[in-house]
């Protein structure tokens, strides 16, 4: 940054706090930007240092895809990762699951009061890893401070910005009887991590997030196999596999039937699942996809996503069913048959 | 109703706590309930509670009835 | 999972599914109760229903503490959060049970209660340890699986001393209500409600023991099978009542042997003698009145019971008038029956109990079961 400096004292990032200046747009605001985000950031477009970012159009015959997610998470720090990464992976990977290659990221925090410096640094470095990893700059963002009890600590809302190749169509409405369902590897570690830090619920388990940026796998997928082949992309993340495929059965008027011996579950996931009281179904992922795919091309899509190391637990878990009533059931272990309904409001453990 | 599991008790300390594995997953929960249960023994857990043991022979046993069914309705089916 | 997966095995459950199949009686119908929650789920969660021949219909009981908790009894829950600024802790099941006035205790929370979700009695005692000055109240219900943590937690705050912690009682007893259901309009031999037998309480049984069941197997002549919540336990349970209904036998059997016994768990039955006596009546969701159906906590607690402490009355709250829970808990109805089910109520707007927990009889329908009465088109 060629930005002069205005303050004599650096930012005190081993016992400093956030306090209401740090929001209020004059210096304090100035110096957080310029000691933490900017350097943590740092690109040619957030170089150009004003309000938003000037960049290149997508190469001819590109459409633009946009996608935002906010970010609130209790803790801010789990196993496997932080509200940081996952606030880049969220967003890259809603980007992806259209097809489109994602280009650009903006970034915005609405910070608590009284937020540990330290804590704030580690959020942040984390972010960019993530971002540099995926190659998906930040390139513009903002920050606001809220009085402390008015918010969680720290939320994060990012977008992002992606170019889809032309005649490339992926959506939701898009699945068709006779596809097949695809998932990207073992489900309900994100969630299952999530909780097993959670105060009242502690357990110890080895579970960590599986939070990773998906563009990467839906590009070798997607070159595997002939343009129009995949249907459906989408990552079920709120309201695990089990919401996910629902919102596909209305979107595209279908039903879905799954076979339960089918989906990758790790054993820690199924106990913690077992003693919460919670059905991995519905329980959260962040670095995994759903891929519904034509049933000529299911076994190259397979292996192209096993060939991937975040596809390597790949399954085909289901097919796609004329079904007016758009249930999504499923054959279950034991050889019976089940709806596997939307999920009713927040999924909480239960004792009975 | 009453949702509790299985686990096996992997130790045992002063103040009745049990420190409990199920499938991988680690906790402590409270032994009070059970003051039989020792390493090694399953315990039935319930809301952070030992509610009971678990008899290993008699599951044993449970199972042992399971696999006979199966054979006497393998034979039944070939008959 | 050991004790676990074993008891879940895909090809066992045909083995026995091919059994039951093969000792109906043809020209016979069997009508079993399940009474817990936990055969309920484990029925619409691993599919059982389409296992079982035509024959065997299974009657979703009353075992569900969530499903027959009075909306009375939510009520002072949330009174105590917002009239009276108690911390209410309470496990994560109760929180979505409808109240009056169209609350319940998450729409509480939203308009600025304290209510806190715990996973074990044991919690609401740290958080009464860690908020000394404001009352902290847990919120305590259950079989008898769930009362003795409770008892537990009395106990420890008695010995502690602590000033600020009370409980909320409405713990409730199963075999109260299974005699209760028996007794019912209907039910026995010359009555027009179906019941061959029943499937009894897993884990309830783990801490009673099986011997309590025994008068009502004499006395009312109906089987029961005493069985684990896992889907072959289930099966095999259901096999026991076939024989028996066959054999024209009426007895308790213990399916559940690797965890219940005749006389149960003393330990737990000492500590709950301990801190709680009987309860005259108690008034159950969808069942009315119950005589010495629960418990309350004894003299020698008094101060830690939140009833005593802000000094409550209990004040009933009758149910929607077309809520069929009552009917469908004794066995009367289906849920499919109601006019209410999948159109007024459902599980995101329950309005009668069976809606609420996933264990109630309406919800695991819902959730697990439409399918079975709405034809699905093959692909």
């Amino acid at each position: 940054m060629s930005m002069k400096k205005h303050y004599q004292r650096p930012l005190d990032f081993k016992t400093g706090r956030i306090d209401m200046n740090h929001g209020a747009g004059g210096r304090a605001s100035a110096q957080l930007i310029s000691e933490l985000f900017a350097p943590a950031f740092d690109n040619p477009f957030l170089r150009q240092g004003n309000d938003g970012a000037q960049l290149p159009a997508p190469p001819a015959g590109h459409a633009l895809v946009m996608a935002t997610d906010a970010h609130v998470i209790s803790p801010l720090f789990f196993p496997g990762g932080d509200i940081g990464c996952l606030s880049v992976h969220g967003t890259v990977n809603d980007v992806a699951m259209l097809g489109a290659v994602p280009l650009y990221l903006s970034a915005s925090f609405i910070i608590e009061e009284g937020f540990a410096l330290a804590d704030l640094r580690r959020i942040v470095e984390s972010m960019a890893a993530a971002a540099r990893e995926a190659g998906v700059p930040i390139v513009t963002g903002d920050t606001k401070v809220v009085e402390q009890g008015k918010g969680d600590g720290v939320f994060i809302s990012t977008t992002g910005v992606g170019a889809l190749p032309p005649g490339r169509q992926i959506g939701g409405a898009l699945a068709r009887a006779g596809d097949v369902v695809l998932v990207s590897g073992s489900i309900g570690d994100h969630g299952v991590a999530v909780l097993s830090q959670r105060e009242s619920l502690a357990f110890e388990t080895a579970i960590e997030s599986d939070t990773a940026a998906l563009h990467t796998l839906v590009a070798a997928l997607l070159a595997a196999v002939p343009e129009g082949s995949v249907r459906t992309l989408r990552d079920p993340t709120r309201g695990g596999l089990a919401t996910t495929l629902n919102e596909i059965a209305a979107q595209s008027g279908v039903g879905v039937l799954l076979d339960e011996a089918a989906i990758p579950m790790k054993p820690q996931v199924a106990a913690a699942c077992e003693l919460l009281g919670l059905d991995a179904l519905y329980i959260a992922n962040e670095g995994k996809l759903i891929a519904i795919v034509a049933p000529e091309v299911a076994e190259a899509a397979l292996a192209a996503l096993r060939a991937h190391p975040l596809g390597r637990d790949a399954a085909c878990i289901g097919v796609v069913q004329a079904d007016e009533h758009q249930f999504v059931q499923m054959k279950t272990a034991l050889g019976g048959m089940r709806v596997v309904d939307w999920l009713a409001g927040e999924p909480l453990p239960r004792i009975c | 109703m009453c949702l509790a599991l299985p686990a096996r008790v992997i130790e045992r300390s002063a103040d009745d706590q049990l420190l409990i594995d199920l499938g991988g997953i680690r906790k402590s929960v409270s032994g009070a309930l059970t003051p039989e249960a020792q390493p090694g023994d399953y315990v039935i857990v319930h809301v952070g509670h030992a509610i009971g043991t678990v008899d290993a022979e008699e599951a044993e046993r449970t199972l042992a009835l399971f696999a006979e069914l199966a054979a006497s309705q393998a034979a039944e089916d070939q008959a | 999972m050991k004790y676990v997966d074993e008891f879940r095995d895909a090809a066992l459950a045909r083995n026995l599914a091919a059994k039951i199949a093969a000792e109906v009686q043809p020209q016979r119908r069997y009508h079993f109760m399940e009474f817990c929650g936990g055969h309920t789920h484990a029925i619409a969660r691993y599919g059982l229903a389409e296992l079982l021949p035509a024959s065997v219909r299974m009657i979703h009981g009353p075992g569900c503490p969530v499903c027959v908790l009075p909306i009375g009894r939510i009520d002072q829950a949330i009174h105590l959060a917002l009239e009276r600024g108690a911390i209410v802790c309470t496990y994560g099941d109760t929180l979505r049970v409808p109240a009056s006035g169209g609350l319940s205790m998450m729409k509480a929370k939203a308009r600025g209660a304290d209510i806190r979700m715990v996973y074990s009695a044991a919690d609401a005692l740290k958080v009464a340890r860690a908020n000394p000055v404001r009352e902290v109240v847990f919120f305590a219900i259950g079989f008898e699986t769930t009362t003795p943590p409770t008892a537990l937690v009395l106990r420890q705050a008695k010995a502690e001393g602590l000033k600020n912690f009370s409980v909320l009682c409405c713990h409730v007893l199963t075999p109260a209500a299974i005699t209760h259901i028996l007794q019912g309009p209907g039910v026995g031999p010359a009555g027009d409600v179906p019941l061959d037998g029943f499937i009894g309480p897993a884990h309830v049984s783990i801490v009673i023991g099986y011997a309590p069941y025994v008068p009502f197997a004499l006395g009312y002549q109906k089987p029961v099978v005493i069985s684990g919540f896992e889907p072959l336990d289930v099966m095999q349970s259901i096999l026991m009542l076939v024989r028996q209904v066959n054999e024209g036998r009426a007895e308790v059997e213990n399916e559940f042997t690797r965890a219940v016994s005749a006389d149960g768990n003393r330990a737990a039955q000492a500590v709950m003698d301990e801190v709680f006596e009987h309860r005259e009546v108690f008034e159950w969701r969808g069942l009315g009145e119950v005589p010495d159906s629960a418990l309350r906590i004894r003299p020698a607690y008094a101060e830690f019971d939140a009833e005593v402490r802000f000094g409550l009355c209990y004040q009933g709250v009758p149910d929607h008038k077309q809520c069929a829970c009552g009917e469908i808990l004794r066995g009367r109805k289906v849920p499919t029956d109601c006019k209410l089910f999948g159109t007024v109520c459902t599980p995101e707007n329950p309005m009668g109990s069976c809606m609420v927990s996933s264990e109630g009889a309406c919800a695991a329908h819902y959730a697990y079961g439409r399918f079975r009465d709405i034809p699905v088109v093959a692909a």
